[in-house]
């Protein structure tokens, strides 16, 4: 249709287009209105002499009514139909399966129905209703995919939803969209909306996600790099040496580090990966538990390759 | 036809005299605070606006190259902080209200003339604090939502305690403006002969007065969390984080008329004297400024569309929200109907009361768009908002105050400005502008979320438009801001009324003297008697 | 002689003068209301998500001082009321004297609220101890704060009067200053029953 609009990927999509272009429709048309008779009288009763005459007119109580009452009436119908078109939105069917969201600064994690987890990806099955069940760990939050339509913010200590039917296969963007400070551009996600086979194949998978693996033909420290981004390591360890929520992964391999219990270890293989895996187990000093657990999230072949890339950073 | 007495030929000193510095500290003139105001305003409008050109620069690239992204969070929030509080929210009707109020309705000066001053001085402090917030600057955003802006490592105590201080200052202005209409209008100016600025400027104080005290109340609450670890806002402590934002909205929404209702009476005084007719409508528009005054406290909940809110709380305030636009759509209706038949000359001031018209109308339009629920719901958040607002307190509040700044520059300074530079700045911010907002309508639509220091690489077009424009918009303001200093250097004498007004202000001579007017007229007509027999 | 005039004419006409300070004044008023009532609004949604933590830890609360404040305060607007009156008559012997005795009562109730404050602390109760706490710090705080910026004003009116300032044709400070401390007595007599009193 027009391609000033993101896809029309889910079934709330059309009855938001709808109304954005009735009002669009309408606005163009009173623009256009006003600004016809703001040019036509400044061109037309542009000042000729200093002595003009002018007749005394101090308005018109007719006018007043029409230009009153016809306005009210368009708005009550926008409200109107805003509102019908909000309580689609509002109301998930029974058939709907079920996603919990927790939104962390600054990643994404889904946790389906079936016990998988993924970080920064979301499966859902083309043609089938969805409810996000969603809350936060820190701070507000907003779960955003443009080309669904959908919005809801995520708050922390209380649970906010949003469901759709995605009605288009492909991958689109979701997008925080509530302010929550320094990376808040960078917490980004993938909706990956598959058709029902390939739905299946993917929710039988055990573990992990095989379709959004990185393309394993990558030599493993290079698929570390694409790893450390996609799945959001990058919005708590630096790779320039500077603290962020987590230590940097400058110069991190070999090194001995202080744990909070008191005992000092040495990062190698063993200990990154069980950091990776089970982060709760160890503690840098200095450094707060918040890292979340990536065991059934990241395949061996993953966690090797982010190793990996880890120990090239000099 | 004409009202007062006729322009006063005595050679009495204008209130430039005596010339001080510690005079001018020291002043109770409402003219010479005006100038304060606007001084001090104009520098935190540049500065502010800086901060937005360097955003729109690091904006042309999807990376974040040229600032960091917690710069880039540190400085959309002083852009904001700094033209909310201290620029548009203060802005108009502390500047020019001061000058003018007295003037149009026949008085000397305010009620509390020293009060004023110190309105002035609490202003000043808290700009004051404000410089000290620059060491560890917030990067909260200006609407400091909870709970980041508890978290947050940066230093958010202080540049909310300098809002605090500054509401003080609007608080008073507000209530000083309010007694001075009430109490001293000259004999025979009656309610329904006031200018509609003084109209605009009441329902505006009005606002002042209500609104600020909750705002006050919230950055209270938000310092006592950060420094006394209360939990209002923290769900960990029993608090709950959607209290602030009802509690920021509920002043922050009527502030956005505080911010726009002044421009409101400004083209209401600048469109009948360069058409030579009445204001159509006189009582329509009087009257709507105070339904909008009204009505803005009841449409806070907009704002949390998504916030978490019940469905029956979102459907009562998108329909309120719909009302608001009703008075508004009255009033641009009534300024064009002003046109008809007129006798319409293009100065300066004109191109900027209708370029208002025009771009009002843009930002009017786009909150019809917000307030319908489901639309709302895919625009909330976006780069849509963005454009809105500066649609309206750009497109409405700054084209207004320019427009004025260029009206009364005669009168208040005494001075004459280039008048073909003018046109080419007018021209140059008029074009700038739109180059640089109306494409991220679009970009909104598309699903650019705002407050992105990043961004995905397909909205890398939309943005370098908008960045272009932002560039030719600052030349266009640079230009101005030396032409009409330039003009302060220039001897030539204006004439006292040159485009031909029938206000009061018009009947003393430019400057003023520091008492206004020789002798308090009387009036006997409203001032837009053009073309009466 | 001319400056003379133009100063006269600038004075502004003492009734409209009178009349625009108490507009001015109860304006004021209005906005300090409104500050508070954010306050009043966040107790009444808390007290409405926690009435059980309201109704246990409002027994803290120090009845006795608390009630002895309200006193005191009720019996400073009523000799303030007073000092108003005599005004209104001219009589500056008792309008000093009422001041003051009005000024007195306001230091009493500064020095309970420290023994209250000093007493709290030292039993640990803290703002940050729990949102009804964080209330009652704030909202007695907030109100504390107004008791003595009411007393300095006050203060500066007293010495006024007491230098022949004021004729039973100009009090307007008087009356306009009665006015402020009128509603910091009325804001306490809100404060005292919804924090102490409420079970």
């Amino acid at each position: 249709m027009l391609s000033w609009l993101p896809e029309n990927a889910s079934n709330l999509a059309s009855g938001v287009d709808n109304v954005l272009l009735f009002v669009t429709v309408l606005s163009v048309f009173f623009f256009l209105l006003i600004s016809a008779f703001l040019v036509g009288f400044a061109i037309k009763y542009r000042r000729k002499t200093d002595h003009d005459e002018t007749p005394y007119i101090t308005g018109n109580e007719l006018l007043e009514v029409i230009w009153t009452v016809i306005p009210s009436i368009l708005l009550m119908f926008i409200f109107a139909w805003g509102y019908i078109e909000y309580r689609e939105m509002r109301y998930p069917p029974d058939n709907a399966v079920e996603v919990n969201v927790v939104a962390r600064q600054w990643m994404w994690q889904f946790d389906y129905y079936n016990g998988k987890k993924t970080i920064n990806e979301l499966y859902v099955q083309q043609g089938r209703p969805v409810r996000m069940v969603m809350r936060s760990e820190d701070v507000l939050h907003s779960f955003f995919v443009p080309d669904f339509r959908v919005k809801q913010d995520i708050l922390p200590g209380m649970y906010t939803q949003l469901w759709f039917t995605p009605t288009k296969a492909g991958t689109f963007e979701l997008f925080c969209a509530e302010y929550c400070g320094t990376a808040h551009s960078q917490m980004l996600a993938k909706v990956h909306v598959l058709g029902p086979e390939a739905y299946a194949i993917w929710e039988k998978g055990i573990g992990v996600d095989k379709d959004s693996a990185v393309a394993s033909s990558l030599p493993p420290a290079e698929q570390g790099a694409e790893l450390y981004k996609q799945r959001g390591c990058n919005a708590c360890h630096s790779i320039d040496g500077s603290t962020l929520v987590g230590p940097t992964f400058k110069g991190l391999f070999g090194i001995t580090e202080k744990m909070t219990d008191g005992k000092t270890i040495t990062v190698d293989e063993n200990y990154l990966r069980e950091s990776i895996l089970q982060p709760q187990a160890l503690i840098v000093e200095g450094y707060q538990p918040v890292m979340p657990a990536f065991e059934g999230i990241l395949s061996d072949e993953e966690v090797t390759a982010l190793i990996e890339y880890i120990k090239t950073l000099k | 036809m004409s009202n007062g007495t006729a322009h006063d030929t005595m050679a009495e000193p204008s209130f430039y005299e005596p010339k001080g510095f510690m005079s001018w500290l020291l002043t109770t003139d409402h003219k010479r605070i005006g100038i304060l105001y606007l001084v001090t305003i104009s520098f935190f409008f540049l500065v502010g606006g800086v901060f937005a050109l360097l955003m729109r620069y690091e904006l042309l690239t999807p990376e974040a190259d040229f600032l960091s992204p917690h710069t880039y969070n540190v400085f959309f929030t002083m852009h904001g902080s700094l033209m909310v509080f201290f620029f548009i929210v203060p802005g108009v009707a502390a500047s020019l209200g001061n000058f003018l109020i007295p003037l149009m309705i026949g008085a000397r000066d305010v009620a509390f003339p020293k009060l004023n001053l110190g309105s002035y001085w609490v202003y000043l402090a808290g700009t004051a604090i404000l410089f000290g917030a620059l060491l560890q600057p917030a990067d909260t955003g200006w609407t400091y939502y909870t709970p980041y802006s508890v978290q947050s490592q940066t230093d958010v105590v202080l540049i909310t305690l300098g809002v605090f201080v500054l509401g003080f200052s609007s608080i008073l202005t507000g209530m000083n403006f309010i007694v001075t209409i009430h109490k001293l209008r000259c004999p025979g100016m009656t309610w329904s002969r006031l200018p509609l600025f003084i109209w605009a400027s009441y329902a505006t104080a009005i606002l002042q007065l209500l609104a600020t005290p909750v705002v006050g109340i919230t950055l209270l609450l938000l310092i006592a969390e950060r420094t006394l670890g209360i939990g209002f806002f923290d769900p960990a402590k029993g608090g709950d984080p959607i209290l602030f934002q009802n509690f920021f909205w509920f002043y922050s929404h009527p502030a956005v008329y505080i911010m726009v209702i002044p421009a409101f009476g400004i083209i209401s005084e600048i469109i009948p004297v360069f058409a030579k007719k009445p204001i159509f409508g006189y009582k329509a528009i009087a009257y709507s400024s105070f339904a909008i005054a009204i009505i803005s406290f009841f449409v806070w909940l907009h704002h949390m569309f998504v916030s978490g809110i019940s469905e029956t709380a979102a459907a009562i305030f998108s329909f309120l929200t719909m009302l608001v636009a009703i008075p508004t759509a009255i009033k641009v209706f009534n300024w064009t109907a002003t046109l008809y038949r007129g006798s319409i000359s293009l100065e300066t001031p004109m191109l900027y009361a209708l370029s208002f018209l025009v771009l009002f109308t843009i930002g009017g339009l786009t909150g019809v768009y917000l307030g319908a629920l489901a639309v709302d719901v895919h625009l909330h958040d976006t780069y849509f908002i963005v454009a809105h607002m500066h649609y309206v307190m750009i497109g409405g509040t700054v084209f207004g105050f320019f427009g004025a700044i260029h009206f009364w520059y005669s009168k208040w300074f005494g001075r004459i400005f280039n008048e073909l530079v003018a046109k080419v700045a007018w021209f140059l911010f008029f074009v700038g502008f739109n180059v640089t907002f109306f494409p991220q309508f679009f970009m909104g639509v598309q699903g650019m979320p705002r407050r992105y220091a990043t961004y995905p690489a397909e909205f890398q077009s939309y943005h370098e438009i908008s960045t272009y424009g932002s560039w030719i918009l600052a030349v266009g303001v640079v230009i101005m801001t030396i032409n009409l200093i330039a003009g302060l250097f220039n001897k030539e004498k204006p004439d006292p009324n040159p485009y031909g007004s029938l206000s009061l202000e018009w009947t003393v001579p430019s400057p003023p003297p520091h008492e206004n007017f020789t002798e308090i007229p009387t009036i006997t007509d409203w001032t837009y008697g053009y073309g009466k027999k | 002689m001319e400056q003379a005039a133009h100063h006269a004419e600038h004075d502004l006409d003492p009734a409209v003068e009178y009349s625009s300070s108490k507009l001015g004044m109860w304006l004021f008023l209005g906005t300090e209301i409104l500050l508070f009532g954010g306050l009043f609004a966040a107790y009444t949604i808390f007290r409405a998500k926690f009435p059980d933590m309201f109704s246990e830890q409002h027994k803290e609360l120090n009845l006795t001082l608390g009630a002895i404040n309200t006193i005191v305060l009720i019996f400073s607007s009523l000799t303030m009321a007073i000092a108003v009156w005599a005004a209104q008559k001219g009589d500056k012997k008792k309008v000093v004297i009422f001041m003051i005795i009005t000024i007195v009562c306001g230091l009493i109730f500064g020095v309970n609220k420290y023994f209250e404050y000093s007493a709290k602390l030292s039993h640990h109760i803290y703002p940050s101890t729990s949102i009804f706490f964080g209330l009652y710090y704030l909202m007695t705080g907030l109100h504390m704060i107004h008791v003595f910026v009411g007393l300095s004003v006050l203060g500066v009116i007293t010495y006024l009067a007491h230098i022949g300032k004021f004729t039973k044709d100009y009090y307007t400070p008087v009356e306009v200053g009665g006015l402020y401390w009128h509603l910091v007595d009325l804001i306490w007599i809100y404060l005292f029953p919804l924090l102490y009193l409420v079970g």
